[in-house]
């Protein structure tokens, strides 16, 4: 035992700290430690997508009244790898018109992105094995930059099929994916001015401690004095009370836009544009589009949680550790492995189930919008909400500092409401005038009685 | 006034109405289903369920199919084959002069209109509730006259 854990080479895998000085890790160890990590984040994602296909179809079905796939192994748990296998062996036709190389590009396009962007997302605290990338210190911007590169597997998806309806469904997926791009990085503007850093970690790490948060703006390496005290009142979504809430409303309804959940999934309306981008595609290259889009799923919950409901932090802060007076009978390297190993990713899969949840409980209850509700939801509500709210948390801030916590922040919640008051007024005047406007006016052809047709007259056949 | 009111209640109405929806759904989850488990439990058919086709027996297990050919003239898609031959003494199939040797239908080119029932003169030929029928060729859908005839009632049945 001792020639295994005491030797230097496990030593420089799994016990040396990047955050303690005394410690030396060589490249070598940095590389392991690298491709260990992408090996559980990549090995995470992939194995919960069947899973995550499994539920949706297993949800979706109860409340239709149905039982859903329920023979291929334990509760069906076996078939989204049966119709993989499927998928698998069937034969991957090329239509011939199609634009070869993008055609062939396309999926991988879209699927990577999905897998890169679980670089930055933590499960634990540990600054060596909390994420793929726990060091990155621009996480968020990471973030922003892959979403975007997402949709360029759809158009050219779309572009490269030589499909009317394949266009159709790409351009729709571009146009929409940008609008609500908007409202999303707005909401998580919202998150960067609490918290004034774009280290994921420092985000999640923020949320456990009470009180200011100091060293803001440090590196991503920096370890919070995580309080046991702390909980769920002190998530984002519950920061700054209404606006936190808004904020985090805001990415919750552009993250079904940009994963096109049901609702708002446009680009495959399959009464308007048939299967939308992929509907050239079979095969492989069909499941990896699947595939991508239930890992996007996965990832934007995942974002969502980060951003505003605390990450791997337990909802109550003692559950988020083993408590110390287990120190008695357990060696402190196993309290702190179970820590880091069990409790905290639990959490965070606690929180992503109970999201992902939500989602299909959304799209089991919730009817598509049309295309001009979805573009006018997006430009005239989700973005000016949004981006009111960004100037208000910043009013509050700066309110804050000028006139104490309390005051500052209700005055700025105050300006909140009178342009909300401002807008039922606008609003109301403008609906009872419609209103108004169509009572008067005169009747509408429908309730018109119908002219009288001519009749031809009728014809005898002469024999 | 009462306009106004009317106005905010109508928004508020608007605005509740997802979260009904969604109410409704989440109950769906305790209610019963409505799917049947298919091969594990069946529904019950309709008295005048017209599936397959079968071929009676009398009381006394001699087949009512006397080989007349009636319902394979009758037949509009042309689906059905008799071949007839005498009965003796010693083979005796049916009460009758004659019996149907080969009596096949091909169940892909079937319609199921029932004409052959219409035309049996001996009530034969029956469109009864038997559904399942999938099979992988389509040869082994011409189903055959042992296929077709209902168990005799006067023999132990060997299975």
């Amino acid at each position: 035992m001792d020639a295994i854990f005491g030797s230097e080479i496990w030593k420089q895998l799994f016990v040396y700290s990047v955050t303690d000085p005394a410690h030396h890790i060589e490249v070598w160890a940095h590389v392991v430690r690298s491709l260990l990590r992408i090996g559980i984040g990549l090995g995470f994602i992939l194995t919960i997508v069947p899973g995550l296909i499994w539920l949706e179809r297993r949800l979706l079905s109860w409340m239709q009244g149905r039982l859903g796939p329920n023979r291929v192994g334990w509760q069906g748990l076996a078939q989204p790898i049966a119709d993989g296998i499927k998928l698998f062996f069937k034969e991957d036709i090329i239509p011939t018109n199609v634009d070869r190389s993008l055609y062939i590009l396309a999926p991988g396009v879209a699927l990577a992105p999905v897998l890169m962007s679980v670089a930055v997302l933590p499960w634990n605290g540990s600054p060596d094995w909390g994420a793929v990338a726990p060091g990155l210190n621009i996480g968020i911007l990471f973030l922003l930059a892959i979403a975007s590169i997402e949709v360029y597997g759809v158009i050219l998806a779309g572009w490269s099929s030589n499909n009317k309806y394949s266009l159709l469904g790409g351009l729709r997926a571009s146009s929409q994916v940008i609008s609500y791009e908007l409202g999303m990085g707005l909401s998580i503007i919202a998150v960067l001015l609490m918290t004034g850093t774009l280290a994921t970690q420092s985000i999640v790490g923020e949320q456990g401690i009470i009180g200011d948060p100091i060293n803001i703006g440090n590196t991503a390496y920096t370890v919070y004095p995580h309080s046991l005290n702390s909980g769920f009142w002190h998530w984002h979504f519950l920061a700054f009370f209404p606006f936190g809430l808004v904020a985090a409303v805001v990415y919750l309804i552009s993250m079904v836009a940009e994963t096109n959940r049901a609702r708002l999934a446009l680009r495959e309306a399959d009464t308007e544009v048939e299967a939308g981008f992929h509907t050239e595609y079979s095969s492989m290259k069909f499941a990896m589009f699947f595939m991508g889009e239930y890992a996007n799923m996965l990832i934007v919950s995942a974002i969502a949680i980060t951003l505003f409901f605390g990450g791997w932090l337990a909802p109550w802060g003692a559950l988020s550790q083993i408590p110390a007076s287990a120190g008695a009978y357990l060696p402190a390297w196993l309290i702190n492995t179970l820590n880091m190993a069990v409790i905290a990713p639990f959490w965070f899969g606690i929180k992503l189930f109970l999201l992902i949840c939500f989602f299909i409980w959304l799209r089991a209850t919730l009817p598509r919008l049309r295309y001009d509700m979805l573009m006018k939801f997006g430009w005239k509500g989700i973005l000016p909400i949004g981006l009111v709210n960004v100037v208000l948390i910043a009013l509050s801030m700066a309110l804050q500092q000028s006139f104490g916590r309390l005051r500052g922040h209700l005055m700025a919640v105050a300006v909140g409401l009178g342009i909300c008051f401002v807008l039922f007024v606008i609003k109301m005047a403008t609906y009872r005038k419609r209103r108004l406007d169509t009572e008067t006016t005169t009747i509408s052809p429908i309730r018109r009685e119908p002219a009288a047709l001519p009749v031809p007259a009728r014809r005898t056949r002469e024999v | 006034m009462s306009d106004f009111f009317e106005d905010v209640k109508q928004i508020a109405r608007e605005v509740v109405a997802p979260f009904k929806g969604l109410g409704i759904t989440f109950g769906q989850l305790g209610e019963r289903k409505t799917t049947i488990s298919f091969p594990d439990y069946r529904r019950v058919m309709g008295v005048r369920a017209r599936w397959r086709h079968v071929l009676n027996r009398y009381d006394n297990g001699l087949e009512k199919c006397i080989g007349c050919s009636l319902c394979a003239g009758a037949c509009p898609s042309n689906a059905i084959l008799v071949v007839a031959d005498e009965n003796t003494d010693e083979a005796r199939f049916s009460p009758g002069e004659r019996y149907a040797v080969r009596y096949e239908i091909n169940m892909i080119r079937c319609i199921y209109c029932g004409f052959c029932q219409e035309a049996c003169p001996t009530g034969a030929v029956e469109l009864k509730d038997v559904f399942e029928m999938a099979e992988s060729t389509r040869h082994d859908l011409i189903f055959t006259k042992e296929m077709l005839l209902v168990p005799d009632p006067n023999r132990e049945r060997v299975d």
